[in-house]
């Protein structure tokens, strides 16, 4: 009602170029929180990690420290962003853009129930993915572009992690094409729905990652390799390794972070769509809902900081052993045999 | 066989999930931290802070200045003068500890056979400009005559292990 009271004020107002300013309106709406949500995530991990280490975390800026993520941001923003002479200052500048605005961009497909989307497109899945391999182009120009030997290396190598681990995060993406018959996340989540277990209330064994669980597992270490999150933050790494962004300060550096955090919130709603059932109640009782969406999103994001908080950062020859030497192996097996089941009087999925 | 168990494991990913239930424990375990301007951890009376320089409760000052502190001094902290005043006493003219040279190691008080110059529990402190943390005989005696209530109390509980 009050959808369509505002819908017919702003067609009165802006006539023919209505449809732009509704589509914008309706980007604002999910890009607004979701700056929110970042900010108040890198909050949330300092809680989270000072209390699995015994600590309070930041709790003098505000009450309990809420106030903490926009006093970092202001005072991100007056400092100053050194340019380093020699680099490529063009480059140099809009490297980060590079690297926040795929992670903003993705949502435009991203369901929030079976109505709620931005653009309900066929092949959303692919183009998630595909806008997502964008990001690398932001770390390798960082490392390019700063003329430093350092930042260089770092990029190489942030940049040979991500693309690694694009290639199991894919084929872990694939099983579940296979299984739901689709690209399209909103189907792919209304596949979830269907099964023994979902007809009988208890709709969260239907959900794809138990079937799937070992790709599950692949997919959760994966998303994790490719948001350069620890234990694989060899982009970071403060106490031995220099990375990509070692020549950025102030805003500019401030821009990457926040584009790891987006990234994190961005491959969590896609576990939550992909695995874990979306929008769709664990039990038959309750009622499907965006709630649903926002706890798994949640969950899924707890999941990125406790094991940060647990695990001692790999090697980098290391990382590069589990994506090219386990995972891709365990990913190329599990597809034949999730084909076998499917062709098998077995299948689940029809 | 071994080997068998060792591949299982690790596809299970056995030991990250014993490190994640350490962490899970620990996040809702009591936390220790403590919340410094509100909360003060417990002193030892032997606590080595600011110095002072303290007096006989007749108004004399206590130090002979026998530099004997100053030879001890592993910073070279401290600078003493020393003249014989009108009375014939040999005092000091001149006493003075570089607080930014002290490394707070105690060496002073130990050294001193009058019990002069003294390290109090006061930490607390600061300076703002160059200079603000030469501390000369005047300001030091200040401070004994300041916290010679707390001094006397700690040295009397000191005193039995003396």
């Amino acid at each position: 009602m009050m959808v369509d009271a505002l819908q017919e004020l702003l067609q009165g107002l802006f006539g023919s170029v209505f449809p732009l300013v509704w589509a914008l309106l309706k980007i604002v709406l999910i890009i607004a929180p979701l700056l929110l949500c970042v900010a108040y995530l890198t909050f949330w991990e300092r809680k989270v990690i000072g209390w699995m280490q015994v600590r309070i975390g930041p709790n003098r800026v505000g009450p309990w420290g809420l106030i903490q993520p926009i006093a970092d941001g202001l005072k991100l923003f007056l400092k100053e962003v050194v340019v380093p002479t020699g680099s490529d200052k063009r480059v140099f500048v809009i490297a980060p853009m590079f690297a926040f605005a795929p992670a903003l961009a993705a949502w435009a497909v991203v369901p929030f129930n079976d109505t709620l989307v931005l653009a309900n497109v066929n092949a959303s899945l692919l183009y998630v993915m595909a806008i997502g391999s964008i990001g690398v182009y932001g770390i390798i120009l960082a490392g390019w572009a700063s003329n430093s030997k350092y930042a260089f290396l770092g990029g190489m190598r942030s940049a040979a992690q991500m693309i690694s681990y694009e290639i199991s995060m894919g084929l872990a993406l694939v099983v579940v094409l296979m299984v739901s018959n689709s690209l399209n996340l909103g189907d792919i989540v209304s596949s979830q729905a269907r099964g023994i277990f979902a007809d009988n209330g208890l709709g969260f064994l239907s959900w794809n990652w138990l079937p799937l669980l070992p790709m599950f597992a692949v997919y959760l270490v994966s998303i994790v390799a490719e948001t350069n999150r620890a234990p694989f933050d060899m982009a970071e790494g403060e106490s031995e390794i220099v990375g990509f962004h070692c020549e950025y300060s102030g805003m500019a550096f401030a821009v990457f972070f926040l584009a790891e955090y987006a990234n994190m919130i961005l491959v969590s709603t896609l576990t939550s769509l992909l695995f874990l059932g979306g929008w769709l109640s664990p039990v038959g009782f309750l009622p499907d809902g965006l709630l649903w969406l926002f706890l798994k999103i949640a969950a899924v994001l707890f999941f990125f900081l406790w094991i940060r908080a647990t695990f001692p950062r790999y090697r980098y020859d290391q990382i590069m052993r589990l994506g090219w030497k386990v995972f891709i192996p365990l990913c190329l097996i599990w597809l034949v045999v999730v084909g076998c089941w499917m062709m098998s009087p077995l299948n689940i999925w029809k | 066989m071994g080997s068998m168990k060792e591949i299982f494991n690790s596809l299970l990913l056995r030991e990250l999930f014993k490190g994640m239930s350490v962490t899970g424990r620990y996040m809702f375990a009591r936390k220790i931290t403590v919340q410094y301007p509100e909360e003060k951890t417990p002193q030892s009376f032997r606590f080595r802070g600011l110095h002072a320089l303290r007096r006989y409760p007749n108004g004399e000052e206590r130090c002979i200045a026998c530099k004997l502190c100053e030879a001890v001094c592993p910073a070279l902290a401290i600078t003493i003068e020393s003249d014989q005043r009108e009375d014939d006493s040999r005092r000091t003219t001149r006493y003075d500890i570089d607080l930014t040279k002290c490394i707070f190691c105690g060496f002073c008080e130990e050294a001193c056979p009058v019990d002069a110059i003294v390290e109090t529990r006061i930490y607390e402190y600061h300076g703002e400009t160059r200079g603000d943390l030469y501390y000369t005989k005047a300001m030091l005696l200040a401070n004994g005559d300041r916290y010679e209530e707390q001094i006397a109390a700690d040295r009397e509980l000191d005193s039995k292990y003396r």
